[in-house]
């Protein structure tokens, strides 16, 4: 085969890639509920699934199969159409944020470790989870009961509420690099992470990101003591593995991209890259993405911790947090990076 | 809805754009309810407007059923009441027919009664911090509850041979002194106990969004909560100074030294503070009580095997884990009580929640119910 025709480099490979990521995305989505099931077990003074597999390994699977294996109800009162689509809403963007992440550094010309290095990499990934919105609320709608629409609504506004501040917090780190290109901002990062002069608006990101990803403490949209279950009460089976795949494939993705914003992506601080790079690319390389995954890991260990410890807001309490708090924080970080950097070019 | 879009152009835009309150059903079946409570609530928004509370869902007819039962026969029946604080139950049935038949009960049993009853409301109240934590979000707290109700669990097992629903005491007494090694495990627990209790405020009372989830949430003023007829910790969080244990002393209650805790706002937050110092001072109950437990007989020296109280009527009321928990039964000479009623504080702190509710967001009748600590198999009966 020809690695190296026109055909082969514009679709071919990448969709080799897609395919291979969508794997690996799901396999980790899989593993992310072990390993946030196992924590938990572990904050709690309790086990967590051990029975599955050695140390509960196999439970996701267990898990999966058991979903699959269940029946699809469709409420009577239900609009059936839109309930059937409405979890493709919510699973798709999810992962096709995954598109513009960079694992690690290249190894070669065609052999990067991301799908499409795109130079609007952050602002295709900002438009594309944002969509994910759509999914909980036409599924909390189209149930036709009243708590579904409850969680939708809480969704609705409570994702358009930290969409602004998790965007200005990203700005500034645009600002910072230079560059809407994920890659590029990872490169901006090679001797500090941006996590240090970033502060503030890592702070605002994390925060946001856990609202946006519908997490407790913000996950009053399926606040399962007070709603049941949001806006899936009525899904079951596969359609319900479906919102679920979503849900932690976001959380995986913001582990991801917050890794590549202000953890400085797969570099270790003050290692010279490029000139290792260019010596062994395949080691480095591996070590890049192993270097990521210890990253993303480590930030996923956060959430749940997070999770673990913290009781739920109440919805108003959690409007008025990202409009009166978050927001002005974030502009006010985003004059300050604007400011140094004016000042430092001129 | 569709009635008014269609009278457009005739009707007043007023008309048209009028909004409609919503009502929604809040269980039987629902994880906030603690059991089958059904609550009809009417909401504009996410604002509760109405509610409507709508119980029966465990009627087992208790107290008709106590009818047909010889005294003794009935004892354990009451356990089935509130079941996660079975012992104080038996304490109000056994205390009322004790009182009807003015049998004086030992003082090494109402000693031990202390103990038990005070060990089963330390383990009612983890069982409600749990809860009441996990409906507000914070799931780990429940797990660490579970944890020391455990062990207080395996002391009523090695006591009384039961975990949950231990028919701990017989008409005059108690049946069996404590196991060998019962008194160590028991002091063991009480000494770990306190640290415990540190931990699960450093969790919550520490906590900035459990502060913002329960200050200012629910609040019911001192006057309203006497005037609805609330007792227990949902009435001491209102600041109102009542504790069955101090004002009619029973069972040597006078003997011992503790404090009852008080509220000041009567929100959500004062009643969970109001209960989680109550664990302090049941500690420290049941230490004076391990220390200071005379030597003598459990149960009465003079008492008939066949109990047949005299006609006439008792009251006799403890101060049950949720509130002032009476047992009031008529008797008519026979081995049989002719009438029982239970005044069951559940049932009563039920009548608060509309005043707590109204005004409120939905989040806040999960956070109301959970800090009146209702066990449904109380409220019906």
């Amino acid at each position: 085969m020809d690695w190296n025709s026109p055909f082969m480099l514009t679709v071919g490979l990448p969709l080799l890639k897609i395919v291979i990521l969508l794997g690996v995305v799901a396999f980790c989505v899989a593993y992310t509920v072990w390993l946030e099931r196992r924590l938990l077990g572990f904050f709690q003074s309790r086990v967590g699934p051990n029975r599955v597999g050695p140390a509960g390994l196999i439970q996701p699977i267990a898990d999966g199969l058991k979903l699959i294996l269940k029946e699809d109800i469709i409420p009577t009162n239900a609009r059936p159409f839109l309930f059937r689509i409405a979890p493709i809403f919510a699973v798709v963007p999810a992962f096709a944020g995954f598109a513009i992440v960079a694992f690690a550094p290249p190894a070669g010309p065609r052999a990067s470790f991301l799908i499409s290095d795109a130079n609007i990499g952050i602002l295709y990934l900002l438009a594309i989870t944002s969509l994910g919105v759509f999914g909980i609320v036409l599924g909390g709608w189209a149930s036709g009961s009243k708590y579904p629409l409850f969680g939708s609504l809480r969704s609705a506004s409570q994702m358009l509420s930290y969409e602004v501040p998790l965007t200005f917090s990203v700005l500034s780190v645009i600002l910072m690099a230079g560059s809407f290109r994920l890659d590029d901002i990872i490169q901006a990062q090679g001797k500090l992470p941006f996590l240090v002069p970033l502060i503030l608006a890592f702070g605002v990101y994390v925060i946001s990101a856990v609202a946006e990803t519908n997490r407790a403490p913000f996950d009053l949209p399926e606040a399962e003591s007070e709603l049941v279950g949001g806006f899936h009460t009525e899904y079951s089976g596969m359609r319900f593995a479906f919102y679920f795949l979503a849900e932690y494939a976001n959380v995986v993705l913001v582990c991801c991209v917050a890794t590549s914003l202000f953890l400085g992506g797969y570099k270790i601080p003050f290692l010279p890259y490029e000139t290792l790079l260019a010596a062994h690319p395949w080691t480095v390389s591996l070590i890049g993405l192993a270097v990521f995954a210890v990253k993303a890991v480590a930030f996923l260990y956060f959430y749940i911790w997070i999770r673990a410890t913290f009781p739920r807001y109440r919805y108003d309490q959690l409007l008025k947090i990202g409009w009166k708090v978050l927001l002005p924080i974030s502009l006010l970080n985003l004059l300050l990076v604007a400011g140094i950097k004016l000042a430092m070019l001129r | 809805m569709t009635d008014l879009l269609r009278a457009e152009g005739t009707a007043p835009l007023r008309k048209v754009l009028e909004t409609k309150n919503m009502e929604l059903n809040f269980g039987p079946q629902h994880p906030a309810t603690h059991g089958v409570y059904r609550a009809v609530l009417t909401l504009d928004g996410e604002r509760v407007v109405g509610i409507e509370s709508i119980i029966g869902y465990l009627h087992r007819g208790i107290e008709k059923w106590a009818e047909y039962r010889t005294y003794p026969k009935a004892t354990p029946v009451f356990d089935r009441l509130d079941y996660v604080g079975a012992i104080l139950n038996c304490h109000g049935y056994v205390g009322a027919v004790e009182k009807l038949m003015k049998v004086e009960v030992p003082k090494r049993a109402q000693y031990i009664r202390v103990i038990l009853d005070e060990l089963q409301r330390i383990a009612n109240h983890l069982l409600w911090l749990g809860t009441h934590a996990l409906d507000l979000g914070a799931m780990t707290v429940l797990f660490y509850a579970l944890r020391e109700r455990e062990v207080i669990m395996d002391l009523f097992e090695a006591m009384l041979g039961q975990r949950l629903l231990q028919n701990a005491y017989p008409i005059g007494g108690v049946r069996l002194d404590f196991p060998k090694g019962w008194d160590r495990a028991c002091r063991n627990f009480l000494a770990e106990f306190p640290k415990r209790i540190d931990e699960y405020e450093t969790l919550l009372s520490a906590n900035r969004i459990w502060v913002q989830r329960t200050r200012g949430v629910g609040v019911i003023s001192g006057e309203e909560a006497v005037a609805l007829g609330l007792s227990g910790p949902t009435l001491r969080g209102s600041g109102v100074y009542f504790d069955v244990r101090k004002a009619v002393p029973y069972s040597s209650y006078e003997e011992f030294d503790f404090e009852v805790p008080l509220g000041e706002r009567g929100d959500v937050y004062d009643r969970y503070i109001v209960r989680v110092r109550e664990m302090r001072q049941s500690v420290r109950i049941v230490q004076q009580a391990l220390d200071g437990l005379p030597e003598g007989p459990l149960m009465p020296e003079k008492l008939s095997k066949i109990i047949r109280p005299p006609a006439g009527e008792a009251y006799f009321c403890v101060e049950g884990t949720k509130g002032m928990l009476g047992f009031y039964v008529v008797s008519d000479g026979t081995d049989k009580p002719w009438r029982l009623h239970v005044r069951a504080p559940s049932f009563v702190n039920l009548q608060g929640l509309e005043r707590m509710c109204v005004g409120g967001l939905v989040a806040d009748v999960v956070a109301n119910i959970g800090s009146l600590d209702i066990v449904l198999g109380e409220v019906d009966r």
